[in-house]
Order: structure tokens, then C-alpha cells, then sequence
């Protein structure tokens, strides 16, 4: 474990040297398994926040008050510190600038952690791929990699939609409220652009957004969903 | 408490199959529903991890860890040979 | 071999009582939630409890026949496989000798049965004695259904799988057969002291 960086009040990137990796997928994930003096061990996935083009491998972490295993990786861990890991891992929630597009990538919370490999790949790679993520959070203090969202939807062919759910500043600019499917339509594509779709996030989010999109006239079978564990409410 | 999925248990699935199977389709045997085992709805908080099938939600798979070692019982689905 | 996680001391209380506290247990404040399937949610006026299979004549309660019964409010410790353990909870239901009073039976064994398909199996000896419950209070709120209400089975002595969530009665067999978790490797008797979780302990 190299250095660890804030995003959010709540949430923290680990950077990780691991010299034997062999390279990794956008949208896959690791196992962290952490051990105690006695031999007991607690273990939980992280989406990989890096892109196979990135040197390092970067996780974020959201820190659950009842958690186990993030306490400890957000308040405890420190630079130097070792890290067992399994992976990557994951075949059916990845992409990569092969599969082409256009891209719909809709999160909730920390559930935007693999889009950002997503993103990081479809602008390492060099790829034209058209990608339209739609991305909601509780307020703005809690959107995670903020500043390279922002900047990422500044580049030809990326648009990034923010929405906040629970509080939002006087003069915000973005949009309010839940994902819904009239956002949906909104920012996303239309069934007829034929997009890959990716939704990840807490289940009752993701479960809503296929639905929605669904019902909207997309492809079920363009549609993949990664449901995430309850994160803190 | 809701459902995960597959995804959720890839790191054993992984371990006891020695090879990825997220993106590896299989037909349930109660109702026919073929699709990626990524897409069973996965209940994690249990003595083990009970994998059902998206579309008629019987038991299809599931996955115990005993004495430290990694087990899957999919008997519930049919997977490529 | 893992490497030490350094600081790493996990959800455990550090001093646990060895007298209360069964080897392998660490003791949580709160109550998890586990389950192997959805929450079910069948409506009071179509609950039924029945004690069926090996007995004279089966025997069924409807939710009001059934809090008419007499109850207990027993306070017990309770310990799960994954290793939690919660002390001095307290319950209120039905004692299972209470209702196994309404039938005659030479069986041995029952699988308890439970919406959403669950199974368990125990001996009668497991259940009776004061041994076991169909409780339906939790801390003298009715039981929420993330924790198995309207009733759940209630058998503090063996670990908590036995202790059926969404329990809608007992089907008494002459023979054992193991139940939803005992199929998939998990103790065919359960008991925590003897610390036997899976087959073969």
C-alpha cells in the first residue's frame, strides 16, 4: 500500500504497488482479505478504480460505520502497509474499447468506483466511443472523483450528469432528485442508438434503472447490473 | 435484506472452478431460464451464499465455505459441458 | 499463510465471558440479518402454524388461535454458526410442548417447515422440555419479519440456523433428514458447545 488519498469525507483511494500483477479489465473487481494476530479474517470486494493503462492499481473504499472490514482501510491502514488481495476478478461486468458502444453507465454512490476504470480506459485507449454517464449521490460533498468527472466530460464524446438526492447548493446547476426513468430518458440514449448499458450501485438503484430501461424500449440483454452491499444510509 | 448477484461471489466461484465464471451461462433446471451467472440474485448473509435464479428464484447454487475450503454445489443449473 | 493485517481487530468484543460464550463465538450487540432468500410477507389473516406427518390427527392454528395460547417470555443466549453470538435476548412465544400437547405421536424426528421453502430438522428431544418455542415478540415488539416474523422457531441450546425463520409449522417423521443447511455440509445436531457446525465435527 503506497498512499492512500481523500475523495471524500467519507471515502478513500488506496494506491497499491503490487509488482507481480498481470493487468487487469476495466470493471473488474479484488477480494480484500485482512487477518488478525488470532487468525481471524474478514474479507469484502472493491471494484478496481484504476484502468489497465494506469501504473498503479487504485481501489476506493467507502467507509460503512458498521462496517468491518472499510474502518479499517479508510482509518487504519497506513502507506507501507501490506494488503492481501485476490484477482482481478469479474468477466461479465467489464469493458473494454473492443466492445464499443455507445456507452449508458448509470451508479449510484460508490457504485461509480468501476466507471471510473471505465472512463479512465476509454480515454487511455484512445477509443471514440460515445459514453454518457449518469451518476447520483446523496450531495455534493459525497460525489466521488468529482473533479476528474468533471473534467472528463469535457473531453469529445463524454457526457457526465450529476444528480443529487438529498441536498443540493442554491445554485446547482445539475439535477435533483432519484434516477428515475424520465432522467433516464433524459441524459441517456435512446433504444434506437442500440447503447451497452452498465448499472452499478446499491440493488434497490440498479434493480429500478433496468426496470426503467426496460420498459423504455432497451435491450435486456445489452443491459448489466453489478448489485452493490448496503452502503451507509 | 435485498439481493446481491453474482457478482458477489466471483472471488469463490473463481477459487473452486479455477476459471471466471461470471460471464459463463447456464439454464436453470426448474424453470429453463438461461442466462450469465452473474444475473442469479445472490443472499450472502447466510451460513453460506445461496444463489437463485433470476427469473423463478428456486435454489439453483450454492456456495459454503467449510473448514477454510471453498465449496459450490450447482446442482440447480446446467452449465456447459 | 496471510500476512497480519496490522491494527486489525475485526467486529469482536475483547473480553467474552467463556461460561456464556460457546469456543469460536465472539458476542455482537446488534442482530444481524441473515437470510438465504427474500423476505416473505404472509398476511396474518392466512398464517396457519399445523404439526403434521406422524401423528394421530394434525393440528393447525390460525394467528389468533395462536396468541391465544399460552406463552412464555424466555431471555436466552443465542449463537450462529458464522460465528456471532448475542446474549440474554428476549423473547416471547409459544412453548413447543405446549403445542405438541395437541397431538400423539411415536416420531422421533420433525423438519420444521417455513415460507419461502426453508427447512430444518431436529430431534424431538431437541424440542421439548422447555427446550423450544414458536416465538413471535422480540424484546417485546412483535417480531419483525427481516428476523423471521410473524414467528420464528426458537431453539437457543443448537446454533441458530436451527432456529427457523417464517416458521408455519412441524411435519414429525420417524426418520432424520436433514433440512436446507444440513444438505449442504452444515452439522446434522448443531450443538455450539461441542462446537459442531459442519459434518463431521
Amino acid at each position: 500500500m503506497v498512499e492512500l488519498v481523500d475523495e471524500t469525507p467519507r471515502t478513500k483511494s488506496l494506491v497499491l504497488d503490487l509488482p507481480d500483477w498481470q493487468g487487469h479489465r476495466a470493471g473488474q473487481h479484488v477480494d480484500v482479505r485482512l487477518t488478525a494476530e488470532d487468525g481471524y479474517q474478514a474479507e469484502r470486494s472493491y471494484s478496481i478504480a484504476s484502468s489497465p493503462e494506469d501504473a498503479q492499481l487504485v481501489l476506493t473504499v467507502e467507509r460503512l460505520d458498521d462496517g468491518e472490514v472499510s474502518p479499517y482501510l479508510v482509518d487504519v491502514l497506513r502507506p507501507g502497509d501490506e494488503l492481501e488481495l485476490r484477482g482481478p476478478i469479474g468477466g461479465y461486468f467489464v469493458w473494454e474499447e473492443s466492445l464499443g458502444g455507445p456507452l449508458l453507465l448509470v451508479a449510484g454512490g460508490s457504485g461509480v468506483v468501476p466507471f471510473r476504470a471505465m472512463l479512465r480506459h476509454r480515454l487511455a485507449s484512445g477509443s471514440d466511443v460515445a459514453v454518457r454517464l449518469l451518476y447520483s449521490s446523496r450531495s455534493l460533498d459525497q460525489v466521488i472523483y468529482r473533479k476528474e468527472l468533471e473534467e472528463a466530460g469535457t473531453a469529445e464524446g463524454i457526457e457526465v450528469d450529476l444528480t443529487l438526492t438529498r441536498e443540493w447548493p442554491e445554485d446547482w446547476k445539475g439535477h435533483r432528485g432519484r434516477i428515475d426513468a424520465q432522467l433516464l430518458e433524459q441524459v441517456g440514449w435512446s433504444p434506437a442508438d442500440r447503447p451497452q448499458i452498465y448499472s452499478c450501485g446499491p440493488t434497490p438503484l440498479v434493480e429500478s434503472v433496468a426496470d426503467s430501461l426496460v420498459a423504455a424500449g432497451h435491450d435486456q440483454r445489452r443491459i448489466r447490473l453489478e448489485r452493490f452491499g448496503p452502503t451507509g444510509t | 435484506m435485498e439481493a446481491l448477484d453474482g457478482n458477489a461471489i466471483a472471488g469463490g466461484m473463481l477459487e473452486v472452478f479455477g476459471s471466471e465464471m461470471t460471464d459463463v451461462r447456464a439454464r436453470c433446471r426448474f424453470c429453463g431460464d438461461t442466462s450469465y451467472l452473474a444475473e442469479l440474485r445472490v443472499y450472502m448473509r447466510a451460513p453460506g451464499a445461496v444463489g437463485r435464479c433470476q427469473r423463478c428464484m428456486n435454489v439453483v447454487l450454492v456456495m459454503t465455505s467449510i473448514r477454510g475450503t471453498a465449496r459450490v454445489d450447482a446442482s440447480g443449473l446446467e452449465m456447459p459441458g | 499463510m496471510s500476512p497480519i493485517s496490522r491494527g486489525f481487530l475485526g467486529r469482536r468484543h475483547r473480553v467474552d465471558d467463556p461460561s456464556r460464550v460457546p469456543p469460536g463465538q465472539y458476542v455482537t450487540e446488534d442482530f444481524p440479518v441473515l437470510s438465504a432468500g427474500p423476505t416473505p410477507h404472509t398476511p396474518l389473516d392466512q398464517w396457519t402454524f399445523e404439526i403434521a406427518g406422524e401423528v394421530d390427527q394434525p393440528a393447525s392454528w390460525s394467528w389468533e388461535e395462536f396468541l391465544a395460547l399460552p406463552a412464555e417470555t424466555p431471555t436466552v443466549d443465542i449463537h450462529c454458526v458464522t460465528k456471532w453470538s448475542k446474549l440474554d435476548t428476549p423473547w416471547k412465544g409459544v412453548s413447543v410442548d405446549t403445542l405438541l400437547e395437541r397431538v400423539v405421536t411415536e416420531a422421533g424426528y420433525l423438519t420444521a417447515f417455513c415460507d419461502g421453502g426453508y427447512t430444518t430438522n431436529l430431534a424431538l428431544e431437541d424440542v421439548t422440555d422447555g427446550k423450544a418455542w414458536v416465538a413471535y415478540e422480540f424484546a417485546g415488539a412483535p417480531l419483525e419479519s427481516e428476523h423471521g416474523g410473524p414467528a420464528r422457531l426458537l431453539v437457543p441450546h443448537l446454533y441458530f440456523w436451527k432456529s427457523a425463520k417464517w416458521v408455519r409449522g412441524l411435519r414429525l417423521t420417524a426418520t432424520d433428514a436433514p433440512g436446507f443447511w444440513e444438505g449442504y455440509g452444515y452439522h446434522n445436531h448443531g450443538d455450539p458447545w461441542l462446537e459442531q457446525r459442519y459434518q463431521g465435527d
